[in-house]
C-alpha cells in the first residue's frame, strides 16, 4: 500500500471557531490522507510535540483571532529547535494580505484565506510534501 | 541503526520514525523487529476497548495521568478507522489527551486501521514492540470503537478493559458471544447518567451466569470526564495483572499470543509465496477457471499448491 500523507490539523490560539479546520480535515481525509485532528486551543508547544510523536509530513493550522503573526512563527521556531524543520507548515484563517509576506518569510509554506478551495489545498499538499 | 539506538534510549522522534517504518515499509520493518525483539516483553500492555463514544480516549487520558503520578513511563497507541473508500482517516483520539502532549514521560501515537478489521491496525503489535523496547512501563492500546466481534485486542494485550456505557440495549446484548467475553475488567463509564446502575447490574448478572470462570471479572463504575473512580479501575487492573503473575497465566497468555503471531506471519508469507508462484504465469486464473467450471474443487487445488512449496 502507498504510504498515506499524514497531516496534523490544529487550532492554535484562543478563538473557538473550528468549523473551517474540521472542513479541511474532512477534505484531506476524503483525499486519502491520515489526518490527526487535535482541535481547539492548542499551544505551539503542544502542536509541535504532537507533530513529532505522530511523525506527520505536514502541519495545517487555522487561526481566526488575529494572533497569527505570533503563533505561526512560534511553531516554526519550535520545529527548528527540535530538528524537525522537515515538517512543512501551512496555514489558513483570517489573515490580512499585508501579513502574508512576513509569514512566508518566517517559513509558512502556504497560506489559504477565506474563499480558498479545498481542492487547491489538497493539490498543494500532494505537490509539496517530500515523500 | 542510529534511530534504533536513540529509540532504545527513549528518544521520541526516533520512536515516531520507527513506528512509521512498521506502518509503511515491510522490509525495513522486518529488519527493525529482528533487531529489537529481544528488548521487548517488559511492559504491562493494557487494551481499552468498547463501542464508539463510550469514552475510551477520555478514560485513557485520565488513566495515563494517574499512572504518571507514580512516574511510570507510558505509551499510548490509539487506533481509529480508515476509510475503505479513500484510504484516508480522521485520527481524533488525541483531542482528549492534549494535556499529555508535553509530558516527557508519555508518548501518544494515532494509527489508522488501513483495512484491518479486528479493531486494531496491522502494525499495532509492532508499534507496541517499539514502545516496549523504548522503555515504557505501561502501554495502552485504545482500539477503534468496536461492535460485537472486533476482538483482536486479546491477541495484543495482557489486560483488556471493556468500556461500556448506559443506553446501548437490554440484558440480551450482554449475554451475547464476542466482545462481552474478552473483558478482564468491565468499566461502566458515564456513570452519572441515568441507567448506569442498571447497565452495571446487567453486566454483573451476565458475569454471574458463567460457571466455569477461574476468575470473575469485576465491574467498575467510573465517570471519566469528571475523573471519578479512576483509582478503583487502576486497582482492578493491578489486581488482574497480579492474578496473571501469581497463577503463571501471564506467561501462558503471552505464549499463546506469540504462537498466534508466528502462525499469522507464516500464513501471510505462504499466501504471498503462492501468489508469486501462480499469478504472473496465469496459473491462478486458470485454476479459478477450472474451479468455476467445477472441473475440480478448492481443497484439491490447495493441496496441489502446498505440495509444490514443500
Amino acid at each position: 500500500m502507498d504510504k498515506p500523507i499524514r497531516v496534523l490539523v490544529a487550532k492554535p490560539g484562543l478563538d473557538g471557531h473550528d468549523r473551517g479546520a474540521k472542513m479541511i480535515a474532512r477534505a484531506l481525509r476524503d483525499a486519502g490522507m491520515e489526518v490527526i485532528y487535535t482541535g481547539l486551543r492548542q499551544t505551539p508547544e503542544q502542536i509541535v510535540a504532537a507533530a513529532i510523536q505522530e511523525d506527520v509530513d505536514i502541519i495545517g493550522m487555522s487561526i481566526l483571532s488575529g494572533a497569527h503573526n505570533h503563533l505561526f512563527p512560534k511553531v516554526i521556531g519550535l520545529l527548528k529547535e527540535q530538528d524537525a524543520e522537515d515538517i512543512m507548515v501551512i496555514a489558513g484563517g483570517v489573515i490580512p494580505e499585508d501579513d502574508i509576506p512576513a509569514l512566508k518569510e518566517a517559513g509558512v509554506a502556504a497560506i489559504f484565506t477565506p474563499g480558498a478551495l479545498t481542492t487547491e489545498i489538497v493539490q498543494f499538499i500532494r505537490d509539496n510534501v517530500k515523500r | 541503526m542510529e534511530l534504533i539506538n536513540k529509540m532504545l534510549d527513549g528518544d521520541k522522534r526516533a520512536c515516531a520514525r520507527l513506528i512509521s517504518i512498521v506502518e509503511n515499509d515491510e522490509k525495513e520493518s522486518e529488519k527493525l523487529i529482528k533487531t529489537i525483539y529481544k528488548h521487548t516483553g517488559k511492559a504491562h500492555i493494557i487494551g481499552i476497548t468498547g463501542p464508539p463514544g463510550a469514552g475510551k480516549s477520555t478514560l485513557t487520558d485520565k488513566y495515563v495521568k494517574l499512572l504518571r503520578k507514580s512516574d511510570y513511563k507510558v505509551g499510548v497507541i490509539a487506533v481509529d478507522p480508515t476509510s475503505p473508500y479513500t484510504g484516508g482517516a480522521i485520527l481524533g483520539d488525541r483531542i482528549r489527551m492534549n494535556d499529555l502532549a508535553l509530558d516527557p514521560g508519555v508518548f501518544i501515537r494515532s494509527m489508522g486501521t488501513r483495512g484491518y478489521l479486528g479493531g486494531l491496525a496491522k502494525a499495532t503489535r509492532n508499534a507496541v514492540k517499539i514502545l516496549d523496547a523504548s522503555g515504557c512501563d505501561y502501554i495502552i492500546i485504545e482500539t477503534v470503537g468496536v461492535g460485537q466481534s472486533e476482538v483482536d485486542i486479546v491477541k495484543a494485550a495482557d489486560t483488556v478493559v471493556l468500556v461500556m456505557v448506559p443506553g446501548l440495549g437490554d440484558d440480551i446484548q450482554s449475554i451475547k458471544a464476542g466482545i462481552m467475553e474478552i473483558g478482564d475488567l468491565f468499566v461502566v463509564n458515564k456513570s452519572d447518567i441515568f441507567g448506569a446502575q442498571r447497565t452495571a447490574t446487567e453486566i454483573n448478572m451476565m458475569l454471574d451466569m458463567s460457571q466455569d470462570m477461574d476468575r470473575r471479572p469485576p465491574v467498575v463504575m467510573v465517570t471519566a470526564n469528571q475523573n471519578k473512580n479512576i483509582e478503583q479501575m487502576e486497582q482492578e487492573i493491578q489486581k488482574h495483572y497480579q492474578y496473571l503473575v501469581d497463577n503463571g497465566l501471564l506467561e501462558e497468555r503471552r505464549k499463546k499470543n506469540i504462537k498466534r503471531e508466528l502462525l499469522e506471519l507464516v500464513e501471510e508469507e505462504l499466501k504471498k509465496l503462492v501468489i508469486r508462484e501462480t499469478e504472473n504465469n496465469g496459473e491462478l486464473d486458470s485454476m479459478t477457471e477450472s474451479l468455476f467450471n467445477k472441473e475440480t474443487d478448492p481443497f484439491t487445488l490447495r493441496d496441489v499448491l502446498l505440495s509444490r512449496i514443500k
